[in-house]
C-alpha cells in the first residue's frame, strides 16, 4: 500500500461521496467534497450532488481512509481474473437448442467474454 | 382555505379570506426578502461550497414566497399574481418582519439571522402542516418545513463552528447574535388578524411556539459556547410596513428591471 | 490537508518497467478508446495539458458566476429569479466537480484557487465582458452556454476518466442552461419594443465573445487570415493535434466553432434577432454557414489581463476569499478540536443538531 499524502495546513480534508440514486441500486461513487468534518461534508455533498433527482441515501468517507492497491501491486492482485475461461457460462454447451450449434473452438479462448 | 366564490359567501368567510391574505402575505414577504438578502451573498461567500449552500437556501425561500404570494393574491380579492405582489408594491406595503431585511453584515450576522429565522420557520410550518384545515396550505407547510429543516441544520452547524472555532469567530458570532436578537420577537407577534384566524381554526398563531423556539435556539447557542442575548428593546414595525432605512434600496433593486420596462412580459 | 493517496503516485509506486514500456501501454489505452484512470502511468505532458485544461475550465465556471450573479437580485419575475439562482448554483457545482477531477491528478484545490487569485492560471476571457442589462443573462445562457455545450459534449468522451465523468454530469445540467436562455430571449423578443431592443443589444455584445473566446484560438490553417493570425493558427493547430492524439479533445476548435454557428443561426432567425456578423450566410457547397474569421490577435489584446473587467473579476473573487478567511479558519480549528476531543480523527459531530428536533443525519452508516 502506498501511503503518501501531501499535508497542507489549514485547508479542509477531502471526502469521497457515495449516493444511492434509487431503490435497487448500490451506492455509487459520485466524486469528492472538501470539508473540515463529517457533518459539513454531508451538507456539502448534499448541496453538490443532490441538486436534482430524489436519491435515497448519502455516504461520505474521508478520502485518506480509502486504501488502494498501488500500481506495482496491481498485476499480482488482478491478473488472476483473466486466463480462466472455464469460469464463464459461455464456455459450456447451452441448456437449450441443439448441441451441434455449440462451437467448441472458443473453449480455450484467452479472452474475457 | 377558501371556498370558491360562486355562491355569495357569508361575511365571516370574506373576513377570514381577507385575514388569511394578510397573514400569507407576511409569511411570503419574510421568505422573499430573506431570499433577496441571501442572493446578495452569492459569489461572495467564504467558500464556493457556501455559495452553493446559500443559493440553495435562497432558492427554497423564493419558492416559498411564490406559493404564499400566489395564495395571498387569490384570497385578497384583487387577483394579483405573485409577480404583481413582489414587483409593484411600494416599500410601505411590504409586511415582512424586520429581521429578514437586516443587511447581511459578515458571515456571522447572516448565520445568526438564519439561526433565528429557520428555528422559527420550522416550528411555524410544522404547525401549519398539522393545524391547517386547508389541504393545499397544509401540504405547503409540510413541504416547506422539510426544506427549512435543512436550512436550520446549516445554521446550527455554523453557529457551533463559529462559536467554538477561533477567538475571532467566537467574537464575531456573539456580535452577530447580539445584532439580530432584538428583531426576533416580531416573528411571534400576534395581532387581531392572527387572533381571529387562530380562533376560527384557519391557521395557527406563531405565538405559542415561542417558548420552544427559545429553548431550541438557546441550546444551540449555549452549546456553541455563546451567550443568548437579552435585548432591552424589541424591534417592531415590519408587519405594519414600517421598515428600516436599508429596506428601500433592497426593494428598489428587486423591482428595478421590472419597473424599467412597463408592460413587459418576462 | 491531504491529496487523497489513492490518487497520488510516489516514487515508490513507480513499477520497475522501462519508460517505453509504460508509454506503449499508455498509447494502447488511448488507441483502444479506454479511459486513463488516476493511478495509471501517464506522460508528463499529458498530465500538464489535462491539468491546465481542467483548471481553466473550473476557474471559468467560478468566474462565470459573476456576470449572472450580479442580476440575481434584479430578476424581473420570481420564476426568472428561481431559474437564475438554480443556474448560478449549477455553475458553482460544475466548478467543484472539475476541481474534484483536477485533484485526482495530484494537485490541491487550494493551490488551484490560489493560482486563479494570483493570475497564474487563466479562465475563459469571455467572462471579462460585463453583463450590462437583464437581457445579458439571457444572451450569456443562450450563446455562451450554447457554445459551452458544443465545446463540452465531446469532452464526455475525453480520455481521462475523472474528467469525462465530471463532464457527463456537467453536460446533463448545462442543457437546461441553454434552453432557459433561449426561452428568456424568446420572452423578451415577444415583449415590448424596448424589451426586444434590449435583447438585440445583448446579442450584439455577446456574439463575438461566444463565437471567438468559448472555442479558443483558431487552430486550422483555413481559419487564419494571414499575418500574425496565421502564426496563431499554426500554433493552435499543433496544440490541438497533440490534444487530439491524446484523446483529450476530439475536434479542432474551428470545427466546433462551425458547429456552433450552424446551430445558432436558425435559432436567431426564429427569435427575430440579428447576429452581428454581416458575413453570415448559408454556403450550399460547404453545407455550412459562412462567417467572419475570428480576428484572434485583436481580440486577445482587447481582453488582456489588465483590462477593467479582467481585474474586476479577479478582485471580486479574491475579496470573497479573503473576507471569508476567518470563517475557514474557524471551521478548521473547530474540526481539529473535535477530532482531538473524540479521538476519532475528524469524524465530527453529525449529530450535533439532533437536539433541535431530529434533523440530524438519517443516513445508514457505512
Amino acid at each position: 500500500m502506498s501511503s503518501t499524502s501531501t499535508e497542507r495546513e489549514g485547508a479542509p480534508a477531502s471526502w469521497e461521496v457515495f449516493l444511492r440514486p434509487r431503490r435497487g441500486l448500490a451506492h455509487q461513487h459520485m466524486g469528492s467534497v472538501r470539508a473540515d468534518d463529517a457533518a459539513m461534508a454531508l451538507g456539502r455533498a448534499r448541496d453538490l450532488y443532490i441538486r436534482r433527482g430524489d436519491p435515497l441515501s448519502l455516504w461520505v468517507v474521508r478520502s485518506d481512509a480509502v486504501h488502494a492497491v498501488s500500481p506495482d501491486e496491481r498485476d499480482p492482485y488482478f491478473s488472476n481474473a483473466r486466463h480462466k475461461p472455464y469460469r464463464y457460462p459461455e464456455q459450456y454447451a447451452p441448456l437449450t437448442g441443439q448441441f451441434t450449434e455449440f462451437r467448441e473452438e472458443g473453449r480455450d479462448d484467452d479472452h474475457h467474454p | 382555505m377558501t371556498t370558491t366564490r360562486d355562491a355569495a359567501p357569508a361575511p365571516e368567510a370574506l373576513r377570514t379570506d381577507a385575514d388569511l391574505a394578510v397573514h400569507l402575505l407576511r409569511l411570503g414577504d419574510d421568505a422573499l426578502v430573506l431570499g433577496q438578502r441571501l442572493c446578495q451573498w452569492i459569489t461572495r461567500a467564504p467558500t464556493i461550497e457556501e455559495d452553493l449552500a446559500l443559493s440553495n437556501i435562497a432558492l427554497d425561500l423564493v419558492g416559498h414566497a411564490r406559493t404564499l404570494l400566489t395564495l395571498s393574491g387569490r384570497l385578497d380579492g384583487t387577483g394579483r399574481t405573485e409577480d404583481d405582489l413582489a414587483f409593484t408594491r411600494a416599500d410601505r406595503e411590504f409586511t415582512n418582519a424586520l429581521l429578514t431585511e437586516l443587511p447581511n453584515g459578515d458571515f456571522a450576522v447572516t448565520v445568526a439571522r438564519q439561526l433565528a429565522y429557520t428555528h422559527y420557520a420550522v416550528l411555524y410550518y410544522e404547525a401549519l402542516a398539522a393545524g391547517c384545515a386547508d389541504a393545499e396550505l397544509a401540504g405547503f407547510g409540510a413541504r416547506a418545513a422539510k426544506e427549512v429543516a435543512f436550512h436550520r441544520l446549516h445554521a446550527d452547524n455554523w453557529t457551533r463552528r463559529l462559536g467554538l472555532g477561533t477567538p475571532e469567530s467566537a467574537r464575531r458570532m456573539q456580535a452577530g447574535l447580539d445584532r439580530v436578537w432584538p428583531y426576533t420577537a416580531e416573528l411571534f407577534d400576534e395581532d387581531d388578524v392572527l387572533r381571529r384566524l387562530a380562533a376560527a381554526g384557519t391557521v395557527p398563531s406563531p405565538a405559542p411556539s415561542r417558548p420552544l423556539w427559545e429553548q431550541r435556539v438557546s441550546e444551540v447557542v449555549t452549546r456553541a459556547g455563546l451567550t443568548v442575548p437579552e435585548p432591552r428593546w424589541q424591534a417592531r414595525g415590519g408587519r405594519a410596513g414600517l421598515h428600516t432605512e436599508e429596506f428601500g434600496p433592497l426593494v428598489a433593486e428587486l423591482q428595478s428591471v421590472r419597473r424599467q420596462f412597463p408592460g413587459g412580459t418576462w | 490537508m491531504r491529496v487523497p493517496r489513492q490518487y497520488v503516485r510516489d516514487p515508490g509506486d513507480e513499477p520497475p518497467a522501462a519508460q517505453d514500456e509504460l508509454l506503449a501501454h499508455f498509447d494502447t489505452l488511448i488507441a483502444s478508446g479506454e479511459t486513463v484512470e488516476p493511478r495509471d502511468w501517464m506522460p508528463d505532458g499529458y498530465r500538464r495539458m489535462l491539468l491546465r485544461q481542467i483548471a481553466q475550465h473550473a476557474h471559468s465556471e467560478i468566474i462565470g458566476m459573476q456576470p449572472e450573479g450580479a442580476w440575481l437580485t434584479r430578476a424581473p419575475s420570481l420564476h426568472r429569479k428561481s431559474v437564475l439562482i438554480a443556474k448560478v448554483q449549477d455553475e458553482a457545482g460544475h466548478g467543484l466537480y472539475l476541481y474534484s477531477a483536477a485533484e485526482t491528478l495530484g494537485v490541491d484545490r487550494a493551490d488551484l484557487l490560489d493560482a486563479l487569485h494570483r493570475g497564474r492560471q487563466r479562465f475563459a476571457a469571455t467572462f471579462n465582458h460585463p453583463a450590462l442589462t437583464w437581457a445579458d443573462t439571457g444572451a450569456i445562457a443562450w450563446l455562451t452556454d450554447g457554445a459551452a455545450v458544443i465545446n463540452q459534449a465531446p469532452l464526455c468522451r475525453t480520455s481521462y476518466g475523472p474528467y469525462a465523468r465530471a463532464m457527463r454530469r456537467v453536460c446533463q445540467e448545462e442543457a437546461f442552461h441553454v434552453r432557459q436562455g433561449y426561452d428568456m430571449m424568446r420572452a423578451l423578443c415577444e415583449g415590448t419594443p424596448e424589451q426586444k431592443r434590449m435583447a438585440q443589444d445583448a446579442v450584439d455584445r455577446w456574439w463575438l465573445p461566444a463565437v471567438a473566446l468559448m472555442f479558443g484560438p483558431p487552430d486550422t490553417e483555413a481559419a487564419g487570415a494571414g499575418g500574425s493570425d496565421a502564426r496563431t493558427a499554426a500554433l493552435g493547430a499543433s496544440v490541438s493535434r497533440r490534444a487530439i492524439a491524446w484523446g483529450i479533445k476530439h475536434h479542432t476548435n474551428d470545427e466546433l466553432r462551425q458547429r456552433f454557428v450552424d446551430s445558432v443561426v436558425p435559432q436567431a432567425e426564429r427569435l427575430g434577432l440579428t447576429l452581428p456578423d454581416p458575413a453570415i450566410r448559408w454556403n450550399e457547397e460547404r453545407g455550412h454557414y459562412d462567417f467572419t474569421p475570428v480576428d484572434w490577435e485583436t481580440y486577445r489584446d482587447a481582453l488582456g489581463d489588465d483590462t477593467h473587467w479582467a481585474r474586476q473579476r479577479i478582485a471580486h473573487r479574491r475579496a470573497a476569499h479573503e473576507d471569508g478567511a476567518w470563517v475557514r479558519e474557524a471551521a478548521a480549528a473547530y474540526a481539529a478540536r473535535e477530532a482531538v476531543r473524540s479521538g476519532t480523527g475528524g469524524t465530527g459531530d453529525a449529530g450535533d443538531a439532533g437536539s433541535t428536533g431530529g434533523t440530524g443525519s438519517t443516513e445508514e452508516s457505512a
